[in-house]
């Protein structure tokens, strides 16, 4: 079974502020798991060192997704670290405004992201920059919407059987 | 029951025609469609639960092939009839259609379950509302899933549309102007 491990928690904060201070905008524990808000320019550097640095080595990204605040107007991008040595977790996030949605690729540290962060353009329209071959993965190709953002309709508009003034669309 | 009557079902009857000692002769469109009705291929488009539902009726107990679609084929340009059973992703939509353009003519299609009907529950960017869409149809059968009965049902109707097929409707203005709206030759 997967224990919390306060201490790391401890530690990654206390490294992450001595090399990241001017990178990190936050850091909390969310369910017992300690999360971290970097700026997206230094996304890659702050990835590299988690994996290369032989205290923490988080050397596996378990997963990446894209996110859509429409309050705050911006994207996001969540990545999940886990190491394998330490048996510990810690997640880290980016954002940038939605006008502007480029964020630094992340597949020249971890190969792996590639098909990830294809995912997270198709669905979010995310930019990343670097990436070798950014294009849809799962949707169709002419799409031109991103269909996981919010405020992407729900049901398919080319639907004429639905009556609105029936069903309250 | 007092009365253990053996009722003998007609699945068809004989089309009309002269008969006498030693031959029959009746139509020649006629012939052909008793022929076809019961010689029907279907080709499976199965993608989901109706496709298991489909399963069944092949199966010994709904036992589909009764009714003389015994052969399943996989090559769409061996089949009649396309029987599209289960979600069609818009991912999928242009190889259903390739494979409807693949098959010979005379071609039918049935569109099982609510699903490949309508697009069923699925009312969102990603899936298909209908394969009416994209290929012509000629039975919808509904539910969610339905029944093998239902499907049997679906293909006794499909064998009526095929009985009654005259030999130059494949040609006719109508027939083509409905290919046109679906931009097939």
């Amino acid at each position: 079974m997967y224990k919390i491990n306060s201490e790391r928690n401890q530690l990654v904060i206390r490294k992450m502020i001595d090399h990241f201070s001017y990178a990190m905008d936050q850091h909390e524990l969310i369910a017992d798991m300690l999360c971290m808000t970097v700026r997206k320019e230094f996304i890659r550097d702050v990835l590299s060192f988690l994996r290369d640095d032989d205290e923490l080595q988080y050397n596996f990204l378990t997963t990446l997704c894209g996110m859509h605040y429409q309050d705050k107007e911006q994207l996001g991008v969540v990545y999940h670290l886990h190491s394998f040595v330490n048996n510990h977790r810690i997640r880290i996030k980016t954002a940038t405004d939605i006008k502007q949605p480029d964020i630094p690729s992340i597949t020249t540290v971890w190969p792996a992201a590639n098909w990830m962060e294809r995912e997270a353009y198709d669905f979010f329209g995310i930019q990343f920059d670097g990436h070798p071959d950014l294009k849809r993965i799962l949707n169709v190709d002419e799409m031109t919407d991103f269909p996981l953002r919010k405020d992407f309709p729900l049901e398919d508009q080319t639907r004429e059987d639905k009556d609105d003034s029936m069903f309250g669309r | 029951m007092s009365e253990n009557k053996i009722i003998k079902p007609t699945i068809s009857e004989m089309p009309e025609g002269v008969s006498g000692p030693g031959f029959f002769a009746t139509r020649l469109d006629k012939a052909v469609g008793l022929a076809r009705k019961f010689s029907l291929w279907p080709l499976p488009f199965a993608t989901s639960c109706c496709g298991i539902e489909f399963m069944a009726t092949m199966g010994a107990t709904y036992d589909l092939a009764r009714f003389g679609s015994e052969r399943l084929s996989f090559s769409p340009r061996q089949s009649d009839l396309l029987m599209v059973m289960g979600t069609i992703a818009k991912k999928m939509a242009p190889v259903l259609r390739h494979v409807y353009i693949q098959m010979a003519e005379p071609k039918w299609v049935i569109a099982v379950g609510a699903c490949a009907s309508s697009g069923g529950i699925f009312d969102t960017y990603s899936v298909l509302q209908g394969i009416d869409r994209i290929i012509p149809v000629d039975v919808y059968v509904p539910g969610c899933p339905p029944r093998p009965e239902q499907i049997i049902n679906g293909i006794l109707k499909i064998q009526k549309l095929v009985e009654n097929e005259s030999l130059g409707r494949r040609n006719s203005p109508e027939y083509l102007e409905l290919m046109k709206k679906y931009n097939m030759e």
